[in-house]
């Protein structure tokens, strides 16, 4: 999904921040968000994801650009003005108040009628299947349970946007697989924007429209899971998600984005130019370890295979994990399906390895 | 969680492989461990009953007894306990009489009768004294020769007096730190008007005792929040300053106020400098309640910030932030999401400083003047100056049980679990 | 119950054993407390080597009894005033005193004679007459007041009064300042009208006063402007006055004067010490030998010829003591007797007095 200036919901514009008036925490932040989308935001701790998104709340201000909610500025708009749904790390459940109340808040302060806002509350439950526990405490309730009435609160008012800063962060790996497809599926089934902050890419991956990642104050790409996993733009990209093997090298020939890339042990390698523009480069070749190949049959007409030594393999259920040597460097993984039939690699054995130009993306060095 | 029903403990409860039952096997096994503990806080169990609970229930005991009288004077007060109220003295109680004062004069302890009595009856000290001083010549008839001593010993509210102080044990302490006294037929009556002072002065108290704690909310509740929302290394250094009054001498605060208060004290001089004020407008500021308050206000303030800071600190921005998200404008917030959460601070901060500042003594008495005293002065003063230390007691006593009153106030309405000192 | 409180006390302050070569004595504090310890710590201590320790307290009476009852003694000679002196003797707190250890004077007159009447007690011997008068800042009041009713008189003399806090001298002084002469005074205070009618008179400035408790305040209080009058000890306004040149005046009208005396506590740790102390200090030269120091009459009649300058060698004594001719036209002996009795009733109704508004 790709989205232009003009029908953008929410947009960054030339955003910049700075908490001391010396660096920069957002640099240049240019985003446009589409009605409906679920856009994550990715990225290590202090890539200035999170304070993207309290800009977006209001909680921050911006000290340059602007940001627009459905083409009106809400630089000068205070939080509690701007409709936004919010849901947070912590859940940031009021104590003193039971999950009915918790969910009446936001209603009463907007002057709601009782039935009304019971009939909101309850319907809001019942989405997430807490209707039962309206007059508990928080604190009596597991971890998951807050989630969802978080959750809830979050959406109870119709916002037609919705903020999550890690709300999985504190759950445990089943429940938190459980509750992607949950807030997947309510995104689908209401209708709204979601701006999603996590640092895990897992996480990223599974529930996006599109995933903006973040480093160092700037959007390293701005893409679809799909094309974020298989073409990352640059090193950073390709680093932080998913596992990758580097093969440094000097580009030998260049014509169009196919590339020849001379490895330190004079192999030559085929691979597709991203970022790199001109012969005699250096450059760092990008290879997923599940698109690697051994068995010269699944290759590419007239593709280049090299030598590797296998220095171990590791049996993990599903997949077989091999470390190899190529070309040097001894931290070469390749990922093989454990099928019926499957060649079984032994340490010490000599195997030549090989992949799809497509798959091996020539990219400038950070 | 274990789940035990009814059927699977046997007739008798439950026992041991070897047959021991479990209670007695448990109990045997935690004995040592008991012991141990037991022995742990036995120095500081020994420590508080002899340094704290003892001095209050000797106190609470002297507010009810005085044998000031009945030890000194013994026959007479058997003639007391032996003759209903009411019983003419006749010459049997005469020469009790007399024989008492002579031995208590020979004792030395005739000025103690004559404390005692003085307490009930003014003016009637010397009697004692001076009767004393002749009493060693009484022969008989004692009751002419008690009325050649001196007239007032026919004075029936004398008598009526003496039968009341014959008792070691009476009320009539808490009666007088009520403003409360007997008539000649024993009856239960308020003092005249122009001597009524305790039951006003409770009232005063603990009317300063709220003032002094929302002042201190007032100025605390800012400060707490501040220190709980700074980065810990500005939060700590204001929290030092915050501290800063607790490693001063009380007195050394106290008379800095003083110093800054008074009427050619540094605020008025520079509210003269100022043009402020005149020279002749210089604004009495100390030596009255407006000292009290303020000087107390000082004093007690770290008392309402720790409370609440560490309530405070603890609070996650996020709250309030949820707040706002959810619509709430920053007041709303605040009223209805932080303020509750910091309930349990508030309420311990409110409960420490009224409970101190209904039993401060020394700052009222510095810079209180006349209007700024406090009823713990005045227990001060029957200490000290008239020594009457039953009176002392029975003030002590009434000051403790409102206390005592006011918490389960507290517990009751706020609930005592609801109450975090840090 | 005395056996708990001993217990307690005990257990709670140390009480450590005095060294057999020193006296404690308690007084008042101030120039008072200075003027004791030249004319007679220093002579003892040179003439017996034993050391004397100077304690003040606002009032030395108060903590004998605490200390007596609860068998901590550790004052050995307190300086006390009459009605507190006969009170504390009356309930066998103190120490009584033969007359026959006093001293007699230099012409060999026995020391029960030359005691002005009343200065021995069977439990304490008098040092110094001392008198409450009233002082008033002299840049305020150029002309000054001359009478007690000055005192109270507002609109003549505005500002701030001090007095101290207790129902003592101030009745007797207000009585006075509405034209009760001092013979009547206490007559007068029998009485439920002429209470009312002292409490009556000290309402009108009640407003205005700053109520003050140790004799070294009021004239801190007049030296830092917060009162323009205040009743003070002749003494203390005398050392300021003259000792520091304050701008202060005394008037002598109205004052009520009566005797300061030496008691030893019952149970005192160094009883000899202290005995040999009180023979010391009351003798004719001692006693006169104050008067050097403060403005304090001495309570001997052959003092009085000795008593000459001011340490300063050039102001004369005689006009700043409550005993001399011209400052006794209208003064007011205090009365022990009535204090003895009525000191609990009057304070009581004093305190309710200053708590109601």
């Amino acid at each position: 999904m790709s989205v232009s200036h003009n029908d953008a919901y929410v947009a960054f514009e030339h955003v910049q921040k700075s908490y001391d008036g010396v660096s920069l925490v957002v640099k240049d932040l240019n985003l446009n968000i589409g009605k409906g989308e679920f856009l994550t935001m990715l990225g290590p701790s202090g890539s200035g994801k999170t304070t993207c998104l309290m800009m977006l709340a209001g909680f921050e201000t911006a000290t340059n650009g602007e940001i627009k909610l459905d083409g009106r500025p809400i630089n000068q708009v205070p939080p509690h003005k701007r409709g936004i749904g919010m849901v947070f790390q912590n859940y940031a459940l009021f104590p003193h108040m039971t999950v009915g109340e918790n969910l009446s808040f936001p209603l009463e302060v907007r002057g709601m009628g009782k039935s009304e806002r019971e009939a909101k509350v309850k319907r809001a439950l019942d989405m997430v299947q807490m209707y039962d526990f309206i007059n508990r405490r928080p604190a009596q309730l597991s971890g998951g349970q807050q989630q969802r009435i978080a959750l809830a609160r979050a959406l109870v008012f119709d916002p037609s946007l919705v903020l999550m800063d890690e709300p999985l962060g504190a759950l445990d790996k089943q429940l938190r697989e459980h509750m992607q497809f949950e807030i997947k599926h309510l995104h689908e089934s209401l209708g709204i924007t979601v701006v999603y902050v996590t640092h895990d890419q897992g996480e990223a991956l599974t529930m996006s429209d599109r995933i903006a990642v973040f480093n160092d104050g700037r959007i390293q790409q701005l893409a679809p899971p799909a094309d974020l996993y298989e073409r990352p733009d640059n090193s950073f990209v390709a680093g932080f998600i998913g596992e990758n093997n580097k093969l440094p090298g000097i580009i030998e020939e260049l014509s169009g984005d196919k590339a020849l890339v001379r490895l330190a042990t004079g192999e030559v390698i085929d691979a597709t130019a991203v970022n790199v523009t001109q012969k005699g480069q250096k450059t760092l070749v990008s290879i997923r370890p599940e698109r690697v190949e051994f068995k010269p049959e699944m290759m590419p007409e007239g593709a280049h295979m090299i030598g590797a030594d296998v220095l171990e393999v590791i049996y993990m259920g599903d997949i077989l994990r091999a470390v190899l040597r190529v070309a040097g460097s001894d931290d070469f993984v390749m990922k093989m399906r454990n099928t019926q039939g499957q060649t079984r690699l032994t340490p010490g054995q000599k195997i030549r390895v090989g992949w799809h130009p497509q798959d091996a993306r020539a990219l400038e060095p950070m | 969680m274990a789940d035990i029903t009814a059927s699977e403990i046997p007739a008798g409860g439950l026992v041991t492989s070897d047959g021991r039952p479990l209670k007695t096997a448990l109990a045997d096994a935690q004995a040592r461990a008991k012991r141990r503990a037991f022995l742990l806080v036995a120095p500081l169990l020994v420590f508080v009953v002899v340094t704290f609970i003892v001095p209050i229930g000797q106190m609470m005991h002297q507010s009810i007894y005085n044998d000031g009288f009945s030890a000194n004077m013994p026959r007479i007060t058997a003639w007391f306990a032996e003759n209903p109220i009411g019983t003419e003295p006749d010459e049997t109680a005469f020469e009790a009489l007399a024989l008492d004062v002579r031995d208590s004069a020979a004792a030395k302890t005739i000025g103690v009768v004559g404390t005692r009595v003085n307490y009930e009856m003014s003016g009637t000290r010397s009697l004692f004294t001076s009767t004393g001083r002749k009493a060693k010549d009484f022969s008989e008839p004692y009751h002419e020769a008690l009325r050649a001593a001196d007239a007032k010993w026919d004075n029936p509210e004398l008598w009526a007096t003496m039968r009341q102080v014959s008792r070691a044990y009476s009320p009539n302490f808490f009666l007088a730190a009520l403003d409360l006294t007997r008539d000649t037929q024993g009856n239960i009556v308020r003092v005249p008007e122009e001597r009524q002072v305790y039951v006003n002065l409770f009232i005063k108290t603990f009317g300063l005792g709220l003032l002094i704690t929302f002042t201190c909310f007032l100025l605390g509740f800012p400060i707490a929040h501040l220190l709980a929302i700074l980065p810990l290394r500005w939060s700590n250094l204001l929290m030092i300053l915050v501290l800063l009054p607790f490693w001063t001498s009380l007195l050394v605060r106290t008379t800095s106020w003083m110093v800054l208060l008074q009427q050619q004290g540094v605020l008025n001089s520079l509210l003269v400098w100022s043009g402020i004020i005149g020279d002749d407008g210089r604004i009495q500021m100390i030596y009255n309640q407006t000292g009290t308050i303020i000087a107390m206000t000082h004093i007690l303030l770290p008392f309402m910030i720790l409370p609440l800071y560490s309530v405070m600190r603890p609070i996650p921005p996020s709250y309030v932030r949820a707040a706002r998200s959810l619509g709430a404008t920053s007041w709303t917030a605040f009223r209805r999401v932080y303020l509750p959460q910091t309930l349990p601070g508030i309420g311990a901060g409110s409960l420490l400083v009224f409970i101190l500042a209904v039993g401060y003594y020394i700052t009222p008495a510095l810079v209180g003047g006349a209007s700024g005293q406090l009823i713990s002065n005045l227990i001060a003063f029957h200490m000290q100056d008239s020594l009457n230390w039953s009176l002392a007691a029975a003030l002590a006593a009434l000051l403790l049980a409102a206390v005592l009153v006011l918490y389960w106030l507290y517990d009751r309405l706020v609930g005592i679990d609801n109450l975090k000192l840090g | 119950m005395k056996k708990l409180l001993i217990l307690s006390t005990a257990l709670t302050g140390a009480s450590f054993a005095a060294n057999a070569q020193e006296v404690n004595v308690m007084s008042w504090g101030g120039a008072y407390a200075v003027s004791q310890v030249e004319a007679y710590h220093k002579p003892f201590t040179a003439a017996t080597g034993i050391t004397v320790v100077s304690i003040d307290a606002d009032n030395p009476a108060t903590p004998i009894k605490a200390q007596v009852e609860a068998g901590n003694v550790t004052i050995d000679v307190a300086d006390v005033e009459y009605a507190d002196a006969i009170r504390l003797c009356d309930e066998g707190l103190l120490e009584e005193i033969d007359m026959a250890m006093l001293p007699p004077a230099p012409d060999g007159t026995p020391a029960a004679e030359d005691f002005l009447p009343g200065a021995v007690t069977d439990c304490a011997v008098s040092t110094i007459v001392f008198s409450t008068v009233f002082a008033y800042d002299t840049t305020k009041f150029p002309e000054g007041p001359t009478t007690m009713a000055d005192f109270f008189n507002m609109e003549k003399f505005p500002g701030k009064r001090g007095m101290r806090k207790g129902a003592k001298a101030n009745l007797e002084m207000a009585l006075m300042a509405d034209g009760v002469p001092a013979a009547d005074v206490y007559a007068t205070l029998e009485t439920p009208e002429g209470i009312d009618r002292a409490f009556g008179i000290l309402d009108k400035i009640k407003t205005d006063t700053i109520w003050w408790e140790a004799g070294a305040q009021p004239p801190q209080l007049l030296a830092d402007g917060e009162v323009a009058m205040t009743t003070a000890y002749n003494g203390r306004i005398f050392a300021a006055a003259v000792a520091e040149g304050k701008p202060f005046g005394t008037v002598w009208d109205g004052q009520v004067y009566e005797y300061d005396l030496f008691v030893i506590p019952k149970g005192a740790p160094n009883l000899e010490a202290a005995k040999q102390f009180i023979t010391f200090a009351t003798d004719t030269q001692r006693l006169a030998d104050q008067a050097k120091w403060i403005a304090y009459g001495p309570a001997r009649k052959s003092s009085g010829a000795l008593v000459g300058m001011y340490q300063d060698g050039k102001t004369e004594m005689a006009p700043y003591m409550p005993t001399s001719a011209a400052n006794l036209t209208n003064a007011l002996a205090s009365s022990y007797e009535f204090w003895v009795d009525r000191d609990t009733e009057l304070n009581e109704r004093f305190n309710a007095w200053l708590a109601a508004n």
